[in-house]
């Protein structure tokens, strides 16, 4: 119960408990920020981030509006160059390269981290071509069918849709879509996907065959996922980072309060703030 | 830890490194599409500056032309005639556009509406010869050449740009405007008058401006209804006049360099015109559509 | 009893007033609107109307057939459909590729600053009045064809049927030059527009697959614009049909079919335009007759674009 408001405070559910704590010393890190700061123009929005994420876990990355979870998600794979005012101070390393690095090129960035975006974006083609189009460009056309259908499979929507592969993608509900616009993002073969908040569009039945696919996906890849909702992060992320606003003079910008594993941020965490976050009182 | 060159390696690799150059080329192609536009623009316009240089003179503006037979002489008659032209045209044309507008804004139902937004379209593709032979097969044929008749096609042309602007114009005033004004308890007629008109003002003119600077470089529609003229300074409307356009088409065609010189001179003159007009409508109609969305 | 009328009086004097006004208002507006309808079925009524003393004379064989004989009364518009779809095509042909170029530039590549003024004045190109250009082909671009481009063509190209023939200084090639002059400048704003209207989501999830920025054009923005690129790229051909000064200026009112764009020609706006003045009798009633199926042609040619358009934003509105 919280103390402050007398409320009754759901508990929250947390994904399967491990025998073993997870060991994160053993295992790769496939992103690790240093000293990251992101400034849009002169204003900052997010100031010296530093944890890194590790290969096939689930990193979720929770905290109130406005503390720039989307901007550090972006980030990690370059599509905060097309803000033109954007400026990015520190390193993001990916497997120990800098990827802002000079002669580091997005495009390649990209093909190994992928993204799917908070509302679906299918492309107006058929569904098909919704997921060949990116095999196509990037040269990987040997068996395109296979390569497709086994794309589909992996995001569960092969099933709905192998009898219409020629219809437009735009028949599809918003939960299909989503699948969709994840097939797509897996069928390039990347080594990380990063979702941002794929879920907050969609009703509970199809935000929950989302977090499915989660739990079945980071066997294959690494996934990074911010989302504001702190169940869904217990529910499918092996560790969280838990960002907040910090207050200036110049207004505020996002830092990273706390990262471990998700049970320990839910349970008992370090942080004054983190537990003021994920125990209701604020945000 | 040691990069895991290969599977990871950010470096370019040969296809990428492929990709990279066709998309810098096709940068590139599209980069000197935009820029040979922007040449082909100052080029006609220093050619036209270069050539009309010496003949820009005061008597020039002043002078009309020569008699049949010799050279030299002022195109103060051509002037004369496009303003009369155009002013007539402007007459006729701005208060049916405002009301074409007004009634596809305010009162048509929306297939209604469309249709009308339809045919204002087509009207405004329709080539502009096509419109001299209507007038002068309506006006013209038995009763010769008059300026209010070229003045009736330039005012064809006009009808549609002149609607199509102040339709937008209208379509932007907020509809909290007029709800407030009928609100208050004022009738239709008077909302649309008295509030929904004075706040549309300046798109209305800005339309009005541009439709007149297309008018004035118009020739085709022209040469059937008043292209013959005397070479007298005349501003009455029931006589033929003669226009710019005209007279740089008829100045083109032959074969005397004087002739020449005189049709860039008068070519010069019919740019700046145009242009600054264009350029100054532009503006105002960006500044206006600002104000109006706040 | 007061002087004043009573309050239901006022407002029945009122609403008389007023709704007259409604009345009056709502009439004045729809005759014009009808007037414009009325105007345009007039202007095609009177077309044919001038035209008709050589319609009933020569009939549909005026379309098939080469003739252009002042002296003998014997007139045929075949040449000078030849002429209006070769020129009008070879002119779509080049504005095309420059017309989406150019929008493309303006809406992605160009730096921010200059963007607007760049596509100001790509505009500013289009509101020179054609005689200018005219003026402009037969004194400054005409010579250059002849002396220099022509001549230069032939030389390396001259095997090509169209590049045959001897070079001059007025011709179809001149004529062409000019008319994609005005189609680029409509039709690439257009274009800007629709370049720019491709929702960023679709660029996104583009970009974001490892796509550069030509491979995200071609994949996402053409496709997505595709009617509307369609339409504009036909409403710039509709002005090509029909623009008769400035080709009439540099197309050197020649006649008969051929292949070679050195070759002088006449196209059906252009022909109108030349021998209008000083012509009588069965001369007017023919050149006329050429109009009309000019009318005719660019009537399709306009619906067809406004068609495409309207349909294009209702796909758009479904899509979503």
């Amino acid at each position: 119960m919280n103390p402050d408001t007398m409320q009754e405070v759901a508990p929250i559910e947390i994904a399967q408990p491990r025998e073993a704590p997870l060991s994160t010393a053993d295992r790769e890190a496939v992103f690790e920020t240093r000293g990251l700061t992101i400034s849009y123009g002169k204003s900052v929005a997010i100031a010296d981030v530093s944890f890194a994420m590790y290969k096939h876990l689930v990193t979720a990355i929770i905290g109130p509006s406005g503390c720039g979870k989307s901007t550090f998600l972006r980030s990690l794979n370059r599509m905060n160059d097309l803000v033109p005012s954007a400026r990015v101070k520190g390193e993001v390393l990916y497997h120990d390269q800098n990827i802002y690095g000079d002669g580091v090129d997005p495009v390649e960035v990209r093909r190994r981290v992928g993204m799917v975006f908070q509302k679906p974006n299918p492309f107006p083609k058929s569904i098909y071509d919704n997921v060949a189009w990116g095999l196509r460009v990037l040269g990987m056309k040997d068996d395109l069918d296979g390569r497709v259908e086994r794309a589909l499979t992996q995001a569960a929507l092969w099933d709905e849709v192998k009898d219409r592969l020629k219809k437009s993608a735009f028949g599809l509900s918003g939960g299909q879509q989503q699948r969709l616009c994840i097939a797509r993002a897996i069928a390039v073969q990347p080594d990380v996907v990063l979702l941002d908040e794929p879920a907050s569009a969609l009703d509970p039945i199809a935000t929950s065959k989302i977090e499915d696919l989660i739990h079945e996906l980071k066997n294959e890849y690494t996934l990074v996922i911010v989302t504001h909702n702190m169940q869904q992060a217990a529910r499918v992320a092996d560790m969280t980072a838990f960002f907040s606003l910090e207050r200036t003079e110049s207004g505020g910008h996002g830092v990273l309060v706390e990262y471990d594993e998700t049970p320990k941020i839910f349970t008992q965490p370090a942080d004054k703030r983190t537990e003021g976050y994920v125990t209701g009182r604020f945000g | 830890m040691a990069v895991d060159a290969g599977r990871y390696s950010l470096t370019l690799s040969p296809r990428t490194r492929r990709r990279k150059l066709v998309n810098l080329f096709m940068q590139a192609l599209a980069t000197l599409a935009a820029l040979s536009a922007v040449a082909v623009l100052v080029l006609v316009i220093v050619s036209v500056a270069q050539r009309a240089f010496g003949a820009l003179t005061w008597d020039f503006f002043t002078e009309t032309a020569a008699t049949f037979g010799q050279s030299g002489g002022g195109v103060a008659n051509a002037l004369v005639g496009t303003i009369v032209l155009v002013a007539v045209a402007a007459v006729m044309a701005v208060p049916v556009g405002i009301l074409i507008a007004l009634y596809v804004s305010e009162f048509a139902p929306p297939r209604i509406a469309n249709l009308c937004k339809l045919v204002l379209d087509v009207l405004n593709g329709l080539p502009s010869i096509i419109i001299g032979i209507f007038v002068f097969g309506l006006l013209v044929l038995g009763s010769g050449q008059a300026a209010w008749k070229g003045s009736f096609a330039l005012a064809i042309i006009m009808l549609p740009l002149i609607a199509r602007a102040t339709q937008e114009v209208l379509a932007l005033v907020p509809s909290t405007l007029r709800e407030g004004a009928l609100g208050l308890g004022a009738s239709r007629w008077r909302t649309v008058v008295g509030v929904v008109l004075p706040t549309s003002i300046g798109g209305i003119l800005t339309g009005t401006v541009l439709a007149v600077a297309r008018a004035a470089g118009e020739t085709a529609p022209l040469l059937f209804t008043t292209s013959i003229a005397a070479n007298e300074i005349t501003w009455d409307p029931r006589q033929p006049v003669l226009s710019i356009p005209v007279d740089i088409f008829a100045l083109s065609e032959s074969p005397d360099p004087a002739d020449h010189a005189r049709a860039w001179a008068l070519g010069f003159v019919l740019i700046a015109f145009v242009l600054v007009i264009s350029l100054s409508a532009r503006l105002l109609l960006v500044r206006h559509q600002k104000k109006l969305e706040g | 009893m007061s002087a004043v009328p009573s309050a239901p009086v006022l407002r029945a004097r009122r609403r008389l007033g007023d709704r007259f006004g409604d009345l009056f208002l709502y009439g004045l507006t729809a005759a014009a609107a009808a007037a414009a309808g009325a105007l345009l079925v007039a202007i095609a009524w009177k077309v044919f109307d001038v035209a008709y003393p050589a319609i009933s004379k020569f009939g549909f064989g005026f379309l098939t057939h080469q003739a252009w004989d002042v002296g003998r009364n014997q007139f045929a518009a075949l040449d000078f459909i030849w002429g209006t779809a070769i020129t009008s095509f070879v002119a779509l042909a080049i504005a095309t590729p420059v017309s989406i170029a150019i929008g493309l530039y303006l809406s992605e590549l160009a730096p921010r600053g200059a963007r607007t003024v760049i596509a100001s004045l790509v505009e500013l190109l289009a509101a020179i009045p054609s005689v200018v250009l005219g003026l402009w082909g037969i004194l400054v671009l005409g010579p250059f064809v002849g002396t220099e481009l022509e001549p230069w063509l032939h030389r390396h190209l001259g095997f090509i049927p169209l590049f045959s023939g001897t070079p001059e200084n007025s011709g179809i090639l001149v004529a062409v030059l000019v008319l994609t002059i005005m189609i680029v400048p409509i039709s690439s704003s257009i274009c800007r527009e629709l370049f720019m209207g491709v929702p960023d989501e679709l660029e996104h999830g583009a970009l974001a697959l490892g796509a550069t920025r030509w491979e995200m054009v071609r994949g996402v923005i053409l496709p997505y614009t595709r009617s509307g690129v369609s339409a504009a790229l036909i409403l710039g051909f509709g002005r090509a049909i029909g623009e008769a000064i400035a080709v009439t200026q540099v197309i050197g009112a020649g006649h008969g079919i051929h292949w070679s764009l050195f070759a002088t020609g006449d196209t059906l706006a252009s022909r109108v335009a030349e021998q209008y003045q000083g012509a009588a009798g069965l001369q007017v009633a023919s050149l006329v007759y050429l109009a009309a199926i000019l009318l005719v042609i660019s009537l399709v040619v306009n619906l067809v674009a406004q068609v495409i358009t309207r349909r294009f934003s209702y796909q758009r509105v479904g899509a979503t």
